[in-house]
């Protein structure tokens, strides 16, 4: 039985700019693992994540998510991807006028699941998430925590293997941003979703005791396994 | 049943945001009644002018006279002969008698100057009055006739009819594309507002994306909007084509100045137009929707 669920070989990005974000990476997470990826400002690792779920294409290498060669998509084949993952990113990326059941239900009504089904599973994610009691209010009438566990539950209301979280804690205050990474650890350790989260927030690295991942001007320089945020690699 | 299911949801979805962005459906649905209005008109104005040139056209008679010494045989012969005519549609006869009692009842002056002629005296000449199918083949139709036995000469007013002719192949092709034209500028101004509506929509659009929607199911609702903004644009002009025109042609009796320009009777054609003018409404809604979301799918 095959583990990896990520592997990068070679993987090197150059932007139309002429900028390299990344060069020569090579990186394999296995299934059930929760991953930061660490690093300062241009050091490539919003690149990755957006590689992951082909926003982006690699210049040259190979990425395989879940089975699926991501660097070879096409464009109108992108769907097949973003339904056996979830994103989660800094600015909630919630739909302003629909409601919180509405937000999260769109992941399912757009690949056509039943009427009932969805209801139990949307029910089921922001029961996860802590926020049942709020399913009629819209975005702007929650925090800025709450919408980000609505974005969460969005994303894993399809269970989806993987769930890449870009910065998920950057707008949110230290005590807001510890109550995130719980429900994710939640995530990861109930339903077994292989979490890969870029950050900088050096006390979330440090308390979590995760895998981390660090990369510096766009090259990995190290991965260690409960790993600390290391000011002297960035 | 899952494809059902789906467009069953873009049409939900299509409602909703119709009235969830009510400020830009606004703007796309007046964008749309005002020029559905001008190819409304531009539809009725346009017909109706084809139509006068038609009546004008079945107008159009050629007299044929008889030798004065032609007999029944003849007059017989000659009929059959012009049936074999392709290009004729009714053939009329008249003979020297009933031509007679025609001009007699029509004015007093010739009555008095025509009542007492013998039978043998009449010096009208016996006609047929031909109409013909195609009046852009009159002259050659004319010409046929004039060679045949028995007939003495044809008459049509050649010089108004040929005046008539070129007149209405400007009128019909100025018409013409007066139409497309406008139907042409309706979509790029439709296309255009309705691109507009949806930049601001960007970010619905990626996260649709990004949830996993297909291209399709991601154009589906949008296409649907279109449609619907579509619909409910051609309303007014609608309404505007069934009363304005009823109004119009029963304000003019039918006719503008003499019985030769004809208005088109109101119904049906007002509801033929109002179809036309609804699916123009929808297609170009659609057509809209579909351009402006493509945009935003990286195709």
């Amino acid at each position: 039985m095959d583990l990896e669920l990520i592997r990068m070989k070679d993987v090197m990005m150059q932007y139309k700019n002429g900028v390299t974000a990344i060069y020569n990476l090579n990186l394999k997470i296995k299934k059930g693992d929760f991953v930061f990826i660490i690093g300062g400002t241009g050091s490539g690792k919003s690149t990755l994540i957006k590689m992951l779920y082909r926003e982006e294409r690699p210049t040259k290498g190979e990425i395989i998510v879940g089975g699926l060669n991501v660097a070879r998509l096409r464009n109108s084949k992108v769907y097949k991807l973003r339904r056996k993952l979830g994103i989660v990113f800094q600015d909630y990326r919630l739909l302003p006028k629909s409601t919180v059941y509405e937000n999260v239900a769109f992941a399912l009504e757009v690949i056509g699941t039943k009427r009932d089904e969805i209801n139990k599973k949307v029910l089921k994610a922001l029961e996860l998430v802590g926020l049942k009691g709020k399913i009629r209010n819209y975005p702007d009438q929650l925090s800025g925590g709450e919408q980000q566990r609505v974005a969460i539950a969005r994303a894993i209301v399809n269970q989806p293997k993987l769930l890449l979280c870009d910065e998920p804690t950057g707008n949110l205050d230290p005590e807001k941003s510890m109550e995130i990474m719980k429900v994710l650890e939640d995530i990861n350790n109930t339903l077994g979703t292989t979490i890969v989260m870029a950050t900088h927030d050096k006390d979330i690295v440090n308390k979590m005791k995760k895998r981390v991942v660090t990369l510096k001007e766009g090259r990995l320089v190290s991965d260690e396994e409960k790993g600390k945020y290391k000011n002297e690699a960035i | 049943m899952k494809p059902f299911r789906m467009f069953g949801r873009s049409i939900r979805d299509a409602f909703r945001s119709v009235f969830r962005n009510f400020s830009l459906s606004l703007a796309s649905i007046s964008c749309i009644t005002i020029t559905l209005i001008i190819v409304a008109i531009a539809l009725l104005a346009s017909l109706n002018v084809d139509n006068f040139a038609k009546v004008i056209k079945e107008d159009v008679t050629i007299v044929v006279f008889v030798d004065r010494d032609v007999d029944d045989d003849g007059i017989k012969k000659i009929e059959a002969n012009l049936k074999r005519i392709e290009n004729i549609s009714t053939i009329d006869y008249k003979s020297k008698a009933e031509l007679r009692k025609e001009m007699q009842a029509s004015s007093s002056i010739l009555d008095a100057t025509m009542k007492d002629w013998s039978e043998e005296e009449n010096p009208l000449k016996a006609t047929f009055q031909v109409k013909v199918k195609e009046i852009e083949q009159i002259e050659d139709t004319a010409t046929t006739i004039e060679k045949m036995d028995g007939v003495d000469s044809v008459n049509y007013g050649k010089t108004m009819v040929n005046r008539f002719l070129s007149a209405f192949k400007v009128i019909e092709k100025g018409t013409i594309i007066a139409v497309i034209l406008l139907v042409l500028v309706t979509v790029f101004l439709i296309v255009n507002t309705i691109k507009l509506t949806i930049f601001s929509r960007k970010r619905e659009i990626s996260i649709m994306r990004l949830v996993g929607a297909g291209n399709f199911s991601i154009k589906m609702p949008f296409v649907v909007e279109g449609m619907i903004l579509g619909i409910i644009g051609s309303i007014i002009p609608i309404l505007i084509v069934i009363y304005g025109y009823y109004a119009f042609y029963q304000h003019f009796d039918g006719q503008i100045y003499s019985p030769l320009i004809r208005l088109i009777v109101p119904e049906p054609f007002i509801y033929w137009i109002s179809l036309t003018v609804l699916a123009i409404g929808i297609v170009v809604g659609m057509l809209g929707s579909y351009q402006a979301v493509r945009k935003y799918l990286k195709i």
